[in-house]
């Protein structure tokens, strides 16, 4: 067989011949408008960020961090907000965490494959999606009145913890999932039993994947206002909490009180900003950290 | 020669679900002898092996019918206890999987599942080990160093020493070179034919030279079935069986 060669002046040009081809040009402009998309998110992120920044940075100063609010809020500082915001976090984490991860472990490891178990990973899914106003109310009546906590720093980080609950679940069901099952056969295949394969094993691979989970979904919860309006925050304190039955300032809930009461709107909104620029550095640091575990993580497991 | 079975199957049936993925085999493993599984992919030889040790337990939906003796008693016993089998059976699988941590504490693993807590007693045994795997003097001076920064042959023997730190009777090998280069694969060839001194070895593999390398008995087996069992030898030579000749000459597979 014979093959005939076809000569032409730019046999590899796109579109010999014809001036424009219209697959080229949807091609160009699908690009187009992704990227307007891309950019049109991005600028909403950039000017939130801008904003408060710009306005939040006049009240930042040492007095600002490290004292107490002044003259009906409309001077001195949001220390006790800051300590608040913290305490009500590390409540959250300290009953969220090993409560989720157990929640987790069970889901994943032990439990049968029926229906009923479905239903209820289905149930934790559906948890995340309750809007905070309802966790808010739900704390109320559960936390503040049934178990008689009062308005105070114990039944707020309680209710945060059940906020952050259903992600802190997920983000470990997959860690644990994701570790091989290789590394499960090779220790039950040594003799280990099922719980030491857990604890010694698949645990520790799936630790930094965990904390990642909690770490942003305690970030998360850090800056919730309706969850922590009837159980926890107060409007103002002078001093600091002294027990886990104290209420507390918050910095989400302060800056609601700043905007929405009160008599000099003008020093108050720049106080509010000030506190935004607080509360965002905190959840950005504290999202950083996640992501500087993640890739860890992926370092030593090649993932 | 009955005294020198090690492992003894008898009529086992096994059930994926409704598939039955092993019809009626029986066979014995000899003691201190290195018996090879061969047959092409999905035979069942994996399936097979891994009914020495139980680990076909993880399957959901998984069945045997039949025996399986070990020194005379039944493994499927429901009185069994699987975690001290496995201690008696050890098994290097096809991928290399040293956990993520040290070579050190890779080896010791399985003694601090037991709770041994003698410092020394490990130390020695882990080194140990790794002597008798044929890695020691690669590693010596890197114990503590991440095993995954092993290369592929490296993590495989090492897989070998962690499975010698248990002591067990019985090692299960399901085609261990199977993702090894041809000269970590003959390193690992060398060791098998070290340990059938001391261990009842069964090994699965679908590179036939590699049976008829290391092995003393060969088991063939296709879809399910076990074909011809018998000398290594005799069987690459003289197979009694039609399909085993075809097999072996490469006209399937």
């Amino acid at each position: 067989m014979k093959y005939k060669t076809i000569h032409t002046a730019e046999p590899f040009t796109a579109h010999p011949g014809k001036a424009i081809r219209m697959s080229d040009f949807s091609q160009a402009l699908g690009f187009l408008f992704l990227g307007a998309c891309a950019a049109f998110a991005l600028f909403f992120l950039g000017s939130i960020l801008y904003f408060v920044i710009v306005r939040g940075a006049p009240a930042i100063s040492w007095e600002f961090l490290t004292s107490a609010p002044r003259k009906a809020m409309t001077q001195g500082g949001v220390a006790p907000a800051i300590v608040g915001t913290f305490s009500l976090t590390l409540g959250a984490i300290a009953f969220a965490f090993p409560l989720g991860l157990a929640c987790a472990i069970y889901l994943t490891e032990y439990s049968p494959k029926t229906i009923l178990v479905n239903i209820i990973r289905l149930s934790i899914a559906n948890l995340a999606g309750i809007p905070s106003i309802v966790f808010g109310l739900f704390g109320f009546a559960i936390f503040v009145k049934v178990f008689g906590f009062g308005v105070s720093m114990l039944s707020g980080s309680l209710t945060l913890g059940i906020m952050a609950l259903p992600g802190i679940i997920s983000a470990s069901q997959e860690a644990i999932l994701a570790v091989p099952q290789s590394y499960k056969e090779a220790s039950l295949a040594l003799g280990a039993t099922h719980w030491q394969t857990i604890a010694r094993v698949v645990l520790p691979s799936s630790l930094p994947g965990i904390l990642t989970g909690v770490i942003l979904n305690v970030g998360r919860v850090a800056g919730e206002t309706a969850a922590i309006m009837f159980t926890a925050a107060t409007f103002y304190t002078r001093g600091y909490p002294d027990s886990i039955f104290s209420e507390v300032m918050a910095l989400p809930y302060h800056i609601y009180a700043l905007m929405t009461e009160g008599t000099h709107p003008e020093s108050q909104t720049l106080i509010a900003y000030g506190s935004s620029l607080i509360l965002l550095t905190l959840v950005l640091v504290v999202s950083s950290l996640a992501i500087i575990l993640r890739q860890r993580q992926r370092r030593v497991y090649g993932l | 020669m009955d005294c020198d079975v090690k492992i003894r199957a008898r009529n086992i049936d096994f059930y994926y679900r409704r598939s039955r993925a092993l019809k009626n085999i029986s066979l014995d493993v000899l003691k201190k002898r290195v018996t090879a599984l061969i047959g092409p992919s999905g035979c069942g030889k994996s399936t097979f092996i891994r009914l020495f040790n139980r680990m076909n337990d993880l399957i959901p939906g998984a069945r045997v019918e039949g025996q399986i003796l070990l020194d005379g008693f039944d493994i499927y016993h429901p009185k069994t206890d699987v975690v001290s089998l496995r201690r008696r059976v050890g098994m290097v699988f096809q991928k290399p999987n040293p956990f993520p941590k040290s070579i050190f504490d890779n080896l010791a693993y399985g003694l601090t599942i037991t709770d041994v807590r003698d410092k020394e007693f490990i130390e020695h045994k882990v080194i140990d080990s790794l002597k008798k795997a044929a890695l020691y003097n690669e590693v010596k001076d890197r114990l503590h160093d991440n095993a995954l920064m092993l290369s592929g042959g490296q993590q495989q023997r090492l897989c070998i020493a962690r499975c010698l730190a248990v002591e067990p009777e019985v090692i299960l090998f399901d085609e261990p070179a199977a993702s090894l280069d041809p000269i970590s694969t003959r390193k690992i060839e060398e060791l098998l034919l070290e340990l059938k001194n001391e261990y009842t070895i069964v090994i699965v593999t679908h590179n036939m030279q590699q049976a008829a390398r290391v092995s003393d008995y060969t088991a063939f087996m296709y879809l399910g079935e076990l074909v011809e069992y018998g000398d290594t030898e005799r069987i690459f030579t003289v197979p009694k069986e039609k399909m085993t000749e075809e097999y072996l000459s490469g006209k399937f597979g």
